[in-house]
């Protein structure tokens, strides 16, 4: 750092009819900027501003994107004031996720056995995926109809992807480069949408309900408390 | 000018020959004018169903070498004025032939008949793409296995690119006491995974195979049940609307005293 030059600062707070804006400098690495974050957060002395009334956050990226992942670690930080809600991520101009990960595509029809759809970023397939065939994206998926083949989502790596169906039947699930295979019969009692997802490189299938605790992005409701975070 | 139909389905040994052989037959029980094109070249099946193998002169590969005239090749059908068969050469193999000569074959049929019916061979190879190159319509038969279905799935997804309106499905060799006690698929469940227009369903029917032996399609026996099926089939290619039929065989006496005096 020169001498002389006055530092912005990393975090900068402020308020306003909404609640809090907490403006995070875009010309420094992230960490940096989460270093701080987490320092501001943690400050016992200040501990008195943090523990009012329930407030909504809002997150200022300015010129940056972040990853999931980066996303993620925020959202940890604030954890420790149950005050604090986030309400909403905002870059400037884009989406603050990085990547086409944002974007949802929509396709219908039938993927046939031997047939393969392949996609770069979401997908929302609107048809049925027959056992023999093939539905691979970079991001998510999300079948409305039956899942009887094999999907592949993050089929570049992005272990956040996850595979939608309104029936989950697929002969086999892979997300990024995990794979596995469905027990050999199906509990039929299990009716219902399900959605898959990937932790600690094992692929869990769960209720739809799960989703928004599980990917707190996609949470609609910013309100909901997390246990888990 | 008439109208092309191929009948395939991928996997073998699910009764596409026997559907190609009565369909016709069906179809010129009606009063049309049918030919039945077997294209299986090197493993030919339809004469030996309609009993017409000792008939044969000039099969479908003179035909396309010019050895012969068309008219000289078809071999019209022992007990049906209006069906003929053109049959597949059993000496040679399916390399004889190319899908425009196929398709040259098939317009010149199309000029004479209402109705050509060809026969497809098992696979998705060369043989299955020149059965196809002339062809208007698509039957596909499965019968209701996993196995089965995943061919036909399979066949419907290549048809897809083909020039050809979609096609239709004829389900074969049903057990109703088999979908009863849960051993086997129904139609609905079928229909759901290859989701195409359901054109009939046959019931599983040893006299289908008895008559198969004896070189008499079953579509001419008027009391059969599958015959009726394959009967409905072709009624249902010419655009009526026929109702599925109950495979039920066995009914109650009671039930069928109900039917009998108008109550059920």
């Amino acid at each position: 750092m020169s001498m002389g030059k006055v530092m912005k600062p990393g975090v900068t707070i402020k308020g306003n009819k909404e609640g809090l804006l907490f403006i995070l400098d875009d010309s420094r690495p992230f960490s940096y900027v989460l270093e701080e974050l987490k320092h501001k957060l943690e400050n016992t002395q200040a501990a008195q501003i943090w523990d009012g009334p329930d407030m909504k956050v809002t997150i200022k990226l300015g010129q940056r994107q972040i990853t999931r992942t980066e996303e993620l670690a925020v959202r940890e930080l604030f954890s420790i004031r149950q005050n604090l809600i986030i309400h909403r991520f905002e870059a400037d101009g884009m989406p603050y996720l990085r990547g086409a990960e944002t974007d949802l595509a929509t396709k219908a029809g039938t993927v046939r056995s031997g047939q393969v759809l392949v996609h770069s970023g979401n997908l929302l397939f609107l048809g049925d995926v027959n056992p023999g065939g093939t539905i691979q994206c970079t991001g998510s998926i999300y079948v409305l109809g039956s899942l009887r083949g094999l999907a592949h989502a993050g089929s570049h790596g992005d272990q956040n992807a996850v595979i939608v169906a309104s029936t989950l039947r697929p002969t086999q699930l892979r997300i990024a480069d995990v794979i596995s295979r469905p027990p050999d019969k199906w509990d039929d009692s299990e009716v219902g949408m399900r959605f898959a997802y990937l932790a600690d490189n094992q692929i869990i299938v769960e209720k739809i309900s799960q989703l928004g605790q599980l990917r707190p992005e996609l949470e609609w409701n910013e309100n909901r408390r997390r246990l888990n975070l | 000018m008439g109208e092309s139909i191929v009948v395939t389905s991928g996997k073998g040994g699910v009764g596409k020959s026997t559907t190609s052989v009565n369909i016709g037959t069906a179809l010129a029980l009606t009063g049309k004018k049918v030919c039945l094109v077997d294209t299986d070249i090197g493993l030919r099946n339809l004469d030996v169903l309609m009993g017409l193998e000792n008939r044969i002169i000039y099969d479908l590969v003179d035909v396309i070498e010019k050895t012969c005239r068309i008219e000289q090749a078809l071999i019209r059908d022992k007990r049906c004025e209006e069906l003929y068969l053109l049959p597949a050469a059993q000496t040679k193999d399916k390399t004889a032939v190319s899908s425009n000569q196929l398709r040259w074959l098939v317009a010149e049929l199309k000029e004479q008949f209402d109705y050509v019916i060809i026969d497809c061979p098992a696979g998705i190879e060369n043989g299955f793409k020149n059965a196809v190159a002339g062809a208007d319509q698509a039957i596909v038969v499965t019968i209701p296995e996993n196995a089965a279905i995943r061919d036909a799935d399979r066949v419907i997804g290549l048809l897809e690119k083909e020039e050809i309106a979609p096609p239709k499905l004829v389900i074969n060799r049903m057990r109703k006491q088999m979908v009863r006690d849960g051993g086997m698929m129904d139609v609905d469940e079928v229909v759901a995974v290859l989701a195409i227009d359901l054109l009939g369903v046959v019931p599983d029917d040893e006299q289908v195979i008895r008559s198969g032996n004896l070189g008499e399609p079953i579509s001419f026996d008027n009391k059969n049940l599958a015959a009726k099926a394959y009967r409905n089939i072709a009624r249902r290619i010419q655009g009526e609307m026929v109702p599925l039929m109950a495979l039920d065989k066995e009914q109650s006496v009671v039930m069928r005293m109900k039917r009998w005096l108008g109550f059920a």
